[in-house]
C-alpha cells in the first residue's frame, strides 16, 4: 500500500453529523421466534430503518429451533412489525428491511448450524464487497447464553478480520453471583470485555438518561448531593398489576432478581456516582462501579434488619376483585417467591455515608410508578412559631419520576394565603413531555444502535454486573434458606406493614 | 392524544400591553380548569407572515408534529393597516395520564408601517428567557432585521428565493448575528448523513479523496439544497471553490480543486415535485462510480466497478414530508449546527 492510499485518520465526512455512521453491520438474534423478539427487537429495528439510522448496509439473520423457510421467517417478522410497531409501518421500508432477511435453523448446539450461519455471514460479506460488522443478539433463555457463546467461538465466528464482532446478551446475566461470574468467564473466554453488550434495557430509556442529564447539566443541585443536606432517598419501581401468565418466570426469578438486582442499582448508581471525566463509557462505567463497590453486602445476620420480602394476598386492585399471589395459575403451592421486596442500602463514601437507601419494588401495589425520592435535611431553626405555624414545614423533597410521567417535581414550604405566617408545603412540577412533546424512541432501538456502534456506555460491564450480584446475593442466599410460608400484604395497598421495620429513625415510606 | 380545549381572547385596536395580559389571563384560566396544564416551556416562534397566506402558513405549522414550538406569535402583514387587532388562543391537548400540553398562539394583525419597530409589538408577547426564533416566510427582510434584536435564530427556507445566488447571501446576512436554521440545508441532512456513512468503512474511505465527478440531481426550485450540499462536500474535503456556469437547461457545472486532482461538479435540476434533492452521483478517478436516489423504501443505491459490475440495495428510511421538515427546523432551533456556516460559505463561492 502507498503512502497515498494509506488509511485517512478519520471520516471527514462525519464531523459534528447529530446520527454518527454505524458499520454495514448483520444483526443475528437468536432466539428469533421468541416473545422479546418479536415484541421489542424487530419492532426497534424497524423503527430504526424507518428513521433511517440503519447503517447504508444491513442484513438480518434468525436463528432458533423451529424449523422455518426464510419466506415464512420474513411473514412472521413482518407480521410482528405491524402488530408491535410503535409507528405505523411504511411497507416498502418494512419490505427492504427483510427482502435480504435469512433464518438458520438448528439447535444452540449445534455445530452444523453455526457452520451455516458462517457460510450466510459470508455471503453477505461478499455481496457487500467488503467485510461487514456482525452483531450477535441472544435473546434467548439465559441457560443458552454459555452454549452459544461457545459455538460461535468454536466456529470462528468470535472475531472477523476488517470489521468489529460484537456480542449482545439479554438479562438476566446469572441469578447469583456465582453464575454471574460463571457466565462471564464463559463469555470472555470468547470475547473481549469490549466486544460485550449486556443488556439493561432501562438504560436505554431516555428517562434514565435524563437522570444524568439532571444531575449533571444543572449546578443547582450539585452542591445539595451529599449527606450534609440530603436526609434519606427511596427509590421504588411498583406495579399495579399481578404476574399474569408469567408464573413459568417470575416464581423462578422473585421481585429481587427481577427488579433490584440489576434495575433498581442501576437507579442507585446514577444517582450516587461522581461526575465522570467524560461521558466515555468506560468512564461512566468506572464511577457507578465505584458506588456500588461502596455498598457492603450484609451479613445473612443483618439481612432480617435490612431486607423485607413478602406476597400479594387478595384484594381489590383498580376495583376489581384481585387474586392472591399463591393462587394464580401456575404458581406452585409451596412457592417462596416474593413479589415484594424492600431493602435499606448504605453507600459508604465520603459523600454518601450515613444515609440511608430505601429500595422497594412490588407488584399488585397501589400504582405503576417509578421514581427516586430525595428528602432533603430539615431547616436547622424552625424561626415560625409552633401555633399552626411551623406545623405544615417539612422537608423539601424532589421527586424524580421515571415513569408513567417523566418528570421532577420539588415540594416547597409556602404561605397559605391569610393573616397568619402558616406555612404548607407546596409542589412545583416539570413534566418532561410538556416541554418536549416527547415521543421518545423505545430503548431497545437506542441500545441496538449503540451496540452496532460499539458503544457500551449503556451496558453492564463485567465487573459492574458482579458488583450488582455481590450485594444482592446474600440477600437471595438468606431468603433462599429461610423457611416460609412468606409475609402477604393486600392487592392494592401500599405493601406490607413489615416493610416498616427497615426504616430508621423517623423515616416514613413515600405513599405509592 | 383526545380532546382538544382552547380558551380564546381577541380584540381590535390593541395594545401589546392589553395582548400580553390576555395570555396570562387565559393561561390562568386554562389552568383553573385543566390542573394538568402546566407550562413547561422551550423556545419561542415569531413569524411574519402576508395575511393572504396566513393560512398556509397554520396549516405548515399544525403539521410540526411533536417538536412545536411553546409559544407562537404570527404577525399577518396586512396592507393598509395603522392598528393592530390580536387573537390570543391557550389550547391544551390532553394526553395520557392527565397531563395536557398548552400551545400558546397569538395572532397580531399589523401594517407594513409596523415592520421597521415590529420587535417593540413582539417583545413583550414572548416569552422571557426563552431562545427565540424569527422567521419571515413572505419577505418583509426589515421585520427579520428588526426581530433579530431580541432573537437568537433565523429560521429561512433559501429555496424560498428565486436565485439561489441571492438566497445564500441573504443567508450568509444573517449569519454573523444569529443562528441561522435553513430548511433548504435540512433537506440535505439525510443525504450528508448517508454519505458519512456509506464511506466511513475504511475501506472505502480512500476513495473520497479520488473523487473525480459529483453530480447532485435537485427539484428545479431546489438548486441552493444542491449547492449547500456541494458546499458541505467542498468544506469537509478541501475543495477550493470556484463558481459553477449555468447552462440554458438550468444546469450548473464546473471544476474545483481538490487536494490531488481536479473535480468536475454537476448540479441537475430535474422535476421532482417536492422540494430537495433527488440523487446524486459521485465518480471516482479509477472507474467506481457509485448512485443513491429517492426511491420505495429509502435511497436506492448502485455501485459500479470499472469492470462494469454492479451492485444494488437499498439504504433504508421514510420520507419525512415537508411538514416533518418544518417540525426539523424547530428542533434544530434548540441545537447548534456548526458545519452550516462553512458550507454556507463554500456554496457561494460555487453558486
Amino acid at each position: 500500500m502507498s503512502a497515498a492510499d494509506a488509511e485517512p485518520p478519520s471520516n471527514p465526512l462525519d464531523k459534528a453529523l447529530e446520527r454518527l455512521p454505524v458499520h454495514p453491520t448483520t444483526l443475528v438474534i437468536f432466539g428469533a421466534s421468541g416473545d422479546l423478539a418479536k415484541r421489542k427487537l424487530l419492532p426497534a429495528l424497524y423503527n430504526l430503518a424507518h428513521e433511517g439510522a440503519l447503517p447504508v448496509r444491513f442484513n438480518l439473520v434468525g436463528m432458533s429451533r423451529g424449523e422455518l423457510r426464510d419466506d415464512v421467517f420474513r411473514e412472521e417478522c413482518a407480521e410482528a412489525i405491524r402488530r408491535f410497531s410503535r409507528r405505523a409501518v411504511d411497507d416498502a421500508v418494512l419490505a427492504a428491511l427483510l427482502v435480504d432477511a435469512r433464518y438458520v435453523q438448528g439447535n444452540f448446539d449445534d455445530e452444523q448450524a453455526y457452520a451455516t450461519l458462517g457460510s450466510i455471514l459470508d455471503d453477505y460479506d461478499a455481496t457487500a464487497g467488503q467485510p461487514m460488522a456482525r452483531a450477535f443478539y441472544l435473546s434467548t433463555a439465559p441457560g443458552f447464553f454459555p452454549v452459544i457463546v461457545g459455538e460461535l467461538g468454536r466456529a470462528g465466528l468470535a472475531t472477523h478480520e476488517g470489521a468489529k464482532v460484537r456480542c449482545v446478551i439479554e438479562k438476566p446475566f446469572g441469578t447469583s453471583l456465582a453464575e454471574a461470574k460463571d457466565l462471564n468467564r464463559d463469555v470472555l473466554a470468547v470475547f473481549g470485555e469490549e466486544q460485550v453488550f449486556r443488556i439493561d434495557h432501562y438504560l436505554g430509556k431516555e428517562t434514565v438518561q435524563n437522570l444524568l442529564a439532571f444531575r449533571f447539566a444543572n449546578g443547582m443541585f450539585e452542591p445539595l448531593w451529599n449527606r450534609n443536606f440530603i436526609d434519606n432517598v427511596q427509590i421504588t419501581a411498583s406495579e399495579d398489576i399481578g404476574i399474569g401468565t408469567r408464573a413459568g418466570y417470575y416464581d423462578g426469578a422473585g421481585a429481587l432478581r427481577d427488579l433490584v438486582q440489576n434495575h433498581m442499582l442501576q437507579l442507585l448508581t446514577l444517582l450516587c456516582m461522581e461526575p465522570p471525566v467524560s461521558f466515555t463509557a468506560d468512564d461512566v462505567r468506572d464511577e457507578k462501579v465505584k458506588v456500588l463497590h461502596a455498598i457492603a453486602a450484609p451479613t445473612s445476620d443483618e439481612v432480617p434488619e435490612m431486607s423485607v420480602r413478602a406476597q400479594y394476598g387478595t384484594g381489590v386492585s383498580a376495583g376489581e376483585d384481585a387474586l392472591g399471589y399463591m393462587d394464580e395459575d401456575g404458581v406452585p403451592a409451596d412457592s417462596n417467591t416474593e413479589t415484594y421486596a424492600a431493602m435499606r442500602l448504605s453507600v459508604r463514601n465520603w459523600r454518601w455515608s450515613g444515609v440511608p437507601f430505601y429500595l422497594r419494588t412490588g407488584k399488585r401495589l397501589a400504582r405503576k410508578v417509578t421514581e427516586i425520592a430525595i428528602t432533603f435535611k430539615p431547616v436547622p431553626h424552625m424561626a415560625f412559631d409552633e401555633d399552626g405555624g411551623s406545623a405544615g414545614v417539612l422537608p423539601n423533597v424532589l421527586v424524580m419520576t421515571l415513569q408513567p410521567n417523566e418528570g421532577v417535581s420539588l415540594s416547597l414550604g409556602a404561605k397559605i394565603p391569610g393573616t397568619r405566617m402558616r406555612i404548607r408545603p407546596v409542589m412545583m412540577e416539570f413534566l418532561y413531555g410538556t416541554a418536549f412533546l416527547s415521543q421518545s424512541p423505545e430503548a431497545y432501538e437506542r441500545l441496538i444502535l449503540d451496540a452496532m456502534r460499539g458503544d457500551a456506555t449503556l451496558f453492564t460491564r463485567n465487573d459492574e454486573v458482579e458488583e450488582q450480584w455481590r450485594v444482592c446475593d446474600p440477600i437471595v442466599s438468606t431468603w433462599a434458606q429461610t423457611p416460609g410460608p412468606l409475609p402477604t400484604y393486600e392487592s392494592g395497598s401500599q405493601g406490607p406493614a413489615e416493610a416498616d421495620a427497615i426504616l430508621v429513625d423517623e423515616d416514613r415510606w413515600r405513599a405509592i | 392524544m383526545s380532546d382538544k380545549h382552547d380558551s380564546v381572547w381577541s380584540a381590535r385596536d390593541t395594545t401589546p400591553e392589553a395582548i400580553e395580559r390576555a395570555l396570562r389571563e387565559l393561561l390562568v384560566e386554562r389552568h383553573a380548569e385543566e390542573p394538568g396544564a402546566a407550562p413547561a416551556r422551550v423556545l419561542n416562534l415569531v413569524a411574519v407572515v402576508d395575511r393572504e397566506w396566513s393560512g398556509e402558513i397554520a396549516n405548515r405549522l399544525r403539521r410540526v408534529g411533536r417538536f412545536h414550538p411553546s409559544r407562537t406569535v404570527i404577525c399577518q402583514v396586512e396592507p393598509g393597516r395603522t392598528q393592530l387587532d390580536a387573537t390570543v388562543s391557550v389550547a391544551t391537548d390532553e394526553v395520557t395520564g392527565g397531563l395536557s400540553l398548552i400551545h400558546e398562539l397569538v395572532i397580531v394583525n399589523v401594517g407594513p408601517q409596523h415592520l421597521p419597530h415590529i420587535e417593540s409589538i413582539v417583545d413583550p408577547l414572548v416569552v422571557t428567557d426563552l431562545p427565540t426564533v424569527a422567521w419571515s416566510p413572505h419577505g418583509y427582510p426589515e421585520a427579520l432585521d428588526a426581530l433579530l434584536h431580541n432573537s437568537q435564530i433565523v429560521l429561512l427556507d433559501s429555496i424560498d428565493e428565486p436565485e439561489a445566488a441571492d438566497a445564500l447571501r441573504r443567508a450568509a446576512h444573517f449569519v454573523d448575528r444569529a443562528v441561522v436554521v435553513d430548511l433548504a440545508w435540512l433537506r440535505s441532512t439525510p443525504w450528508r448523513e448517508r454519505l458519512a456513512a456509506y464511506f466511513d468503512p475504511p475501506v472505502l474511505r480512500n476513495e473520497l479523496r479520488r473523487l473525480s465527478e459529483v453530480t447532485i440531481r435537485h427539484d428545479a426550485g431546489s438548486p441552493v439544497a444542491g449547492l449547500l450540499l456541494l458546499g458541505w462536500l467542498a468544506d469537509r474535503l478541501g475543495w477550493e471553490p470556484s463558481t459553477l456556469l449555468q447552462a440554458p437547461s438550468g444546469a450548473m457545472s464546473g471544476t474545483v480543486r481538490a487536494r490531488r486532482e481536479d473535480v468536475h461538479l454537476t448540479l441537475e435540476p430535474i422535476d421532482l415535485g417536492v422540494p430537495g434533492l433527488s440523487g446524486l452521483t459521485l465518480r471516482t478517478a479509477d472507474g467506481v462510480c457509485v448512485s443513491m436516489d429517492r426511491g420505495a423504501g429509502g435511497l436506492h443505491a448502485v455501485r459500479s466497478e470499472r469492470d462494469g459490475t454492479e451492485d444494488r440495495w437499498t439504504i433504508m428510511g421514510a420520507s419525512r414530508g415537508e411538514g416533518g421538515i418544518l417540525g426539523e427546523g424547530i428542533r434544530q432551533a434548540l441545537l447548534r449546527d456548526p458545519l452550516y456556516q462553512p458550507a454556507l460559505s463554500a456554496a457561494i463561492g460555487l453558486a
